[in-house]
């Protein structure tokens, strides 16, 4: 069985590069300008759009998304808002919508209804960065009369044993891709990419061969995307985006989404496999 | 042989899971450092070189055991015999050190030249920058910039221990965040670096491991209590922010079915969301902080700022076991708001001597709050576990009292 995420990266192997997949967190500057970047990430080419739910204790992030949460949840945002909005970008763009959120406001909301109102705004995998794959059962079971793909993470620090439990659960799952995390650390724009990338790469593709591998957390230059390009499958940017977006955005709502689109094709030009 | 089974001795389950509650919600990148610390930590306890090397820390160094001390004007007053578990003699001034020491021995065992923590009050904060010390351990403690204001002397202290105070000014910035920016730190440096958590709160294996190191508290407590009664003690109080020194001094009661066991939340200054810090009482449960327990949150599920006169009771989540032992009604969870946590304190240093910690206080606290709504008997026995001393607040007490020092 494919489904849609799988579909994605059949057609960047083809075209002999590697997925782009921009990080937005809805609410952040505001509705309005959120909107605005994820529109412009999909006229910038974006193979998948994450969409980032904010959370009040983001412990897997660095300063850039903890400050974007603060402000979103400050100028109102929540979790009904968010599938609100996902689904006025899934009407508009018809790229596949991955939601990224912490687990707290997910069980709050209650995991059946969070899984349908994803499903129903678009959004066809989820990303819970708090939860390793031994707690993700309950987000499995709740995802999958909806679709909804769970996405695992695996990181450079994650023993080989953990890697296959990990694998092994993608694919029983039939999760889109793993989410490999470039580097032990939190989210944020790096200067350089960890040395031992190719080699833990590696390791996740011998522990799960037939699944999609995206690179993210550090992916800050187009030099990063090219290089994780070589090996992975798709390239997630985040925090590099919204750095962009507010070098002018405070001021000029317009120009920084500009500015954060300019960087989006220079990323996604980038990330080509040849 | 009949082999006695020990409720108490069934949890955690090796998923880390108090009934329900506990369990692992960490990022992908601190999975490794949890089973590392949890392999070690189940040898250790095999070990008896470990254990002797604990022992005498414990006994030289910390100066246990802490008297288990009859209060004999606070006794006349209510009319029930009322002993004070003085882990106020500790060194450093709190239960903390009891977990720091244990686990900055475990950081050794690990081959970790790093410490990380957070710290509220600061106590925890001192304690583990006393256990770094010691140990020869590079410490790094997060606390928050609002709490550094509210226990500057404690800050003071910790670097004077060489340790280094790292300020967070990131959300609340109190003992949440400092929780947070911690973990982030060990996100990144986990490697090289053990994270000394100083609650019962956290991914699994913490919850266990700093129940078991504060379990010292009940241990002696019971032997203390049965040597001079006779027998065991009608009540046993504790405040409960995170609930280290709670649940140190509740587990070697739990199978003692006949033992009240009593948790004091902070009321702070009352019972609408952000004003308190009662996450058993008016919160629900949730995921915050790797595990899943009673969190104070909003309909959306966003955690919510705390409030109380006491830094240490600050904190919008408890450790998984309190929940458990709330649902399964094994233990009673009450709340004390700041002016009677100021009242107890006031009267403690009058009537007997003793300056608690406000932490403590909320402790006290309960004893008039019981009298007042009958739930004293006259003779009963009651112990409260007297966490902390409170030199650490006099600041925040005289402003509150009305004094400028």
């Amino acid at each position: 069985m494919t489904n849609t995420l799988q579909n994605v990266f059949a057609t960047t192997k083809q075209e002999k590069r590697a997925a782009f997949i921009p990080y937005v967190m809805l609410g952040y500057p505001n509705e309005a300008a959120s909107l605005a970047i994820a529109q412009a990430m999909a006229d910038a080419g974006a193979d998948i759009i994450e969409l980032g739910a904010p959370f009040s204790d983001p412990l897997a992030d660095g300063a850039t998304i903890q400050k974007a949460s603060q402000r979103a949840l400050e100028n109102g945002m929540t979790l009904r808002k968010y599938f609100q909005m996902a689904e006025q970008i899934a009407r508009k763009t018809n790229i596949p919508l991955v939601m990224m959120g912490y687990y707290n406001p997910l069980l709050r909301m209650g995991l059946d209804e969070a899984m349908r109102s994803a499903a129903n705004s678009g959004i066809c995998g989820c990303i819970t960065p708090d939860l390793p794959v031994e707690e993700s059962l309950a987000v499995i079971s709740a995802g999958k009369p909806y679709t909804i793909a769970p996405i695992f993470l695996a990181a450079p620090s994650s023993s080989d044993r953990r890697l296959k439990a990990i694998g092994a659960a993608a694919q029983e799952a039939d999760s889109g891709f793993i989410y490999c995390v470039s580097l032990n650390g939190v989210t944020g724009a790096r200067a350089a990419l960890a040395e031992d990338l190719p080699q833990f790469m590696q390791r996740v593709h011998v522990a799960a061969p037939n699944i999609p591998l995206c690179v993210g957390f550090g992916i800050s230059k187009p030099k990063h995307a090219s290089l994780a390009a070589r090996y992975a499958d798709g390239v997630i940017v985040g925090s590099a985006l919204m750095n962009a977006y507010d070098e002018v955005g405070a001021t000029d709502t317009a120009a920084g989404v500009k500015s954060a689109e300019i960087l989006a094709r220079r990323m996604r030009a980038a990330a080509v496999t040849q | 042989m009949i082999q006695s089974t020990k409720k108490s001795q069934e949890y955690p389950n090796a998923a880390g899971r108090f009934g329900s509650f506990g369990g692992v919600f960490a990022p992908e990148s601190l999975m490794f450092a949890l089973e590392l610390l949890e392999n070690e930590y189940l040898a250790a306890r095999q070990d008896p070189l470990f254990q002797r090397q604990l022992d005498d820390l414990l006994k030289d160094f910390v100066g246990r055991e802490t008297p288990l001390y009859y209060a004999r004007n606070l006794s006349e007053h209510f009319g029930a015999k009322i002993y004070l578990k003085r882990e106020d003699l500790a060194h450093t001034g709190a239960h903390k050190i009891n977990n720091a020491i244990g686990q900055a021995l475990l950081t050794k065992r690990m081959g970790k030249q790093r410490v990380i923590a957070e710290t509220g009050a600061g106590q925890h904060g001192v304690a583990t920058a006393a256990a770094c010390a010691l140990l020869g351990l590079e410490c790094v403690i997060y606390m928050g910039v609002e709490d550094i204001r509210r226990q500057t002397l404690n800050a003071f202290r910790i670097r004077l221990m060489g340790a280094e105070v790292c300020a967070v000014e990131s959300g609340s910035k109190t003992l949440k965040d400092a929780i947070n920016e911690a973990m982030r730190d060990w996100v990144t440096n986990a490697q090289t670096t053990h994270y000394l958590i100083g609650s019962a709160v956290g991914p699994h294996p913490f919850p266990r491991i700093v129940r078991d190191f504060q379990s010292v508290i009940g241990k002696e407590a019971r032997r203390q209590i049965l040597a001079a009664e006779g027998r065991l003690p009608d009540k046993v109080i504790a405040c409960v922010g995170g609930g280290s020194n709670a649940i140190g001094i509740f587990h070697p009661f739990i199978d003692d079915a006949a033992v009240e066991l009593i948790g004091v939340e902070a009321g702070g200054s009352g019972p609408e969301p952000g004003y308190n810090a009662a996450s058993l009482t008016y919160g629900s449960p949730g995921a915050l902080h790797g595990s899943y327990s009673y969190v104070l949150q909003n309909d959306d599920g966003q955690i919510l700022e705390t409030q109380s006169v006491s830094a240490g009771l600050d904190y919008p989540g408890v450790g998984p076991e309190h929940s458990m032992l709330k649902e399964t009604g094994r233990a009673r969870y009450t709340t004390i708001e700041d002016v009677a946590a100021l009242a107890a304190f006031q009267a403690l240093c009058r009537m007997e001597g003793i300056i608690p910690a406000l932490e403590s206080a909320h402790a006290i606290a309960e004893l008039f709050a019981l009298r007042e709504n009958g739930g004293l008997r006259a003779g009963e026995i009651i112990i409260v576990n007297l966490s902390g001393r409170g030199d650490k607040d006099m600041n925040t007490a005289a402003s509150a009292l009305g004094v400028s020092l």
